[in-house]
């Protein structure tokens, strides 16, 4: 981590980190000035926010659902089933997409094909490269998350439960006025953390997506550090754009941790 | 059921509002179901299908002319048995040293008289929520000389700083200090100590970090990207990686199937999909409830 301070320095290979010059923020006046700069902000934050409003919501009522349900088999069954997919692989996960979403013999293709409409080349759209995205991390984590939720629905206390029984409510108040209430610390907490890693998209599964065609919009702040840096060898400026991103991740994290300390005194430290 | 026997009472009956909520709540769950199962049949199916029933998109949800073509052809495919037999390589090597390091970092971190103890584990922490980047890292792996070697897959990686928190709160909650007491006075070492009390009274948690670190052993492929030159080294998901998603399938084929081969490198992905999943999906509803213990004992504010 101490190498971090590449990002003030000009990388010399003979003269190694610690010989090169400093070149004071150089790099990151680079960085700004760069009409990429912008594309790669928006392409980062769009994404994560686009994740974050969809994905961050479904886990919650997915374990809200699964909680009313009174046999144990399905509700056993249902978390079986969902957790699953979590521990595909980044890799086959999108060899998965991009089977399914194959321009000529695709199932979704071949799906829309039989109802007679036109093939669509999804992967080569830019503006389909978000809804990919969140659909399929939706697909493959909601289970996984939604665990925690149940957990924290399991500890609520029964006697709220048989007091609002007692009032009349119906399954949906009773969801609205005992069940959310009582999972909202857990809520909290998870939105802080999922904030805290807006800007820390999943790498892996973005760069496995990426083509020349959609490259307007998958191209995030991540996967140019790693063209720039290891394929480009241009060390200190990718250097200086990562530390640009982690410092931006840190500072989301202690804002919404200390407005949601403020709001609700629940707070991750 | 022997509840309701010992004390009778009468249920509340639902009222129409809640059982049409209900049965849409089953309606949902179970679309969600069928969501969440077709994708993973289909590949199952498509596996298992004859090649040419796969590019014409005959097979919609069970195999069409069953055929296990795709899997002899994996088998017989030194490229791909190379990278299976790596990535067990990773796996088991990965999970030894991970599981070690982690027990070895999170024991003194749980107990109270630990000289440094906060300090410690503040930086630990830190580097969950900040790291210096891709570049700094890929700098001092390669000033360590690892490039290109098994190690780098092993080294830089080995310790999940979550794997240490839920490690120690787990020991701080299951050890207490009084059992360190009485062993001390009994004139038992420290290391003793962690072999011989702490690591049999902490099995669910030993567990909990072996699956962890194996899955992500087994479906890491990043690390494996930038460091890594030779293929020899290549774990299977890099493999699938060029022949999947780089359609790079000239190594696989055997040139007298050259005919029918855009069709036999279609079924291909989905057997390798198969063969590269299988393994963890299969043990995976055996073990579901560690995974799930492991994430509730790591939510547990340490």
């Amino acid at each position: 981590m101490a190498n971090a301070v590449l990002a003030f320095k000009d990388f010399n290979v003979i003269k190694g980190i610690w010989g090169s010059p400093w070149v004071g923020l150089k790099h990151f006046n680079a960085f700004f000035e760069n009409p990429i700069f912008w594309t790669l902000l928006q392409n980062t934050l769009l994404l994560s926010l686009f994740l974050l409003l969809a994905g961050f919501p479904i886990p919650i009522l997915l374990a809200l659902m699964l909680n009313e349900v009174r046999s144990a088999r399905f509700k056993k069954f249902v978390q079986l089933v969902t957790f699953a997919p979590y521990f595909i692989s980044t890799v086959v996960m999108v060899s998965i997409i991009m089977l399914f979403l194959a321009p000529r013999l695709g199932f979704a293709n071949v799906a829309l094909q039989y109802f007679g409409f036109d093939p669509i080349n999804f992967l080569g759209e830019p503006g389909m490269f978000r809804t990919i995205y969140v659909t399929s991390d939706i697909w493959q984590t909601a289970g996984y998350a939604a665990v925690i939720y149940l957990a924290a629905l399991a500890g609520i206390d029964p006697t709220l439960y048989e007091a609002a029984k007692v009032d009349g409510a119906s399954r949906l108040q009773k969801i609205i006025h005992v069940d959310l209430p009582g999972i909202l610390p857990t809520i909290t907490i998870i939105l802080i953390l999922n904030v805290g890693n807006v800007m820390s998209l999943g790498f892996e599964k973005i760069y496995l997506l990426q083509n020349s065609l959609n490259l307007p919009s998958s191209e995030v702040i991540a996967t140019y550090v790693y063209s720039i840096g290891l394929l480009n060898a241009n060390y200190s400026f990718a250097t200086a754009v990562g530390l640009f991103n982690s410092v931006i991740n840190l500072v989301l994290l202690v804002t919404v941790n200390t407005l949601a300390k403020r709001l609700s005194n629940t707070s991750i430290w | 059921m022997a509840i309701s026997t010992a004390a009778p009472r009468r249920r509340i009956r639902e009222s129409a509002g809640d059982r049409l909520f209900m049965f849409a709540i089953y309606a949902i769950l179970s679309l969600v179901l069928i969501a969440v199962l077709y994708p993973l049949i289909y590949i199952v199916s498509s596996s298992i299908s004859s090649p040419s029933a796969v590019t014409s998109g005959k097979v919609w949800l069970w195999p069409v002319d069953v055929s296990f073509r795709g899997f002899e052809t994996i088998f017989k495919t030194p490229q791909i048995m190379t990278g299976y037999g790596n990535s067990l390589f990773y796996m088991s090597a990965g999970t030894v040293i991970s599981v070690t390091l982690t027990i070895m970092l999170a024991y003194p971190l749980s107990r109270k008289t630990f000289f440094g103890r906060s300090a410690i584990l503040m930086l630990v922490t830190f580097t969950m929520l900040f790291s210096g980047g891709l570049i700094p890292t890929y700098l001092v792996v390669k000033e360590m000389g690892l490039i290109d070697s098994r190690w780098a897959l092993l080294i830089p990686n080995a310790i999940w700083v979550w794997q240490v928190i839920i490690a120690r709160s787990f020991f701080q909650s299951t050890i207490p200090e009084e059992l360190v007491e009485a062993s001390e006075i009994d004139g038992c070492s420290d290391w003793r100590f962690l072999w011989s009390v702490v690591l049999p009274l902490s099995k669910p948690i030993v567990a909990v970090l072996v699956l962890m670190y194996a899955v992500g052993q087994w479906n890491a492929y990043f690390d494996a990207l930038i460091y890594l030159k030779s293929d020899k080294l290549y774990p299977l998901q890099l493999v699938l990686r060029s022949i999947i998603i780089q359609n790079n399938s000239a190594g696989v084929m055997d040139p007298s199937i050259q005919v029918q081969r855009a069709e036999m490198a279609e079924l291909l992905k989905y057997s390798l999909i198969v063969v590269a999943t299988l393994p963890v999906l299969i043990i995976y509803p055996f073990v579901q409830r560690y995974f799930v213990q492991g994430m509730l004992v790591g939510s547990v504010k340490g």
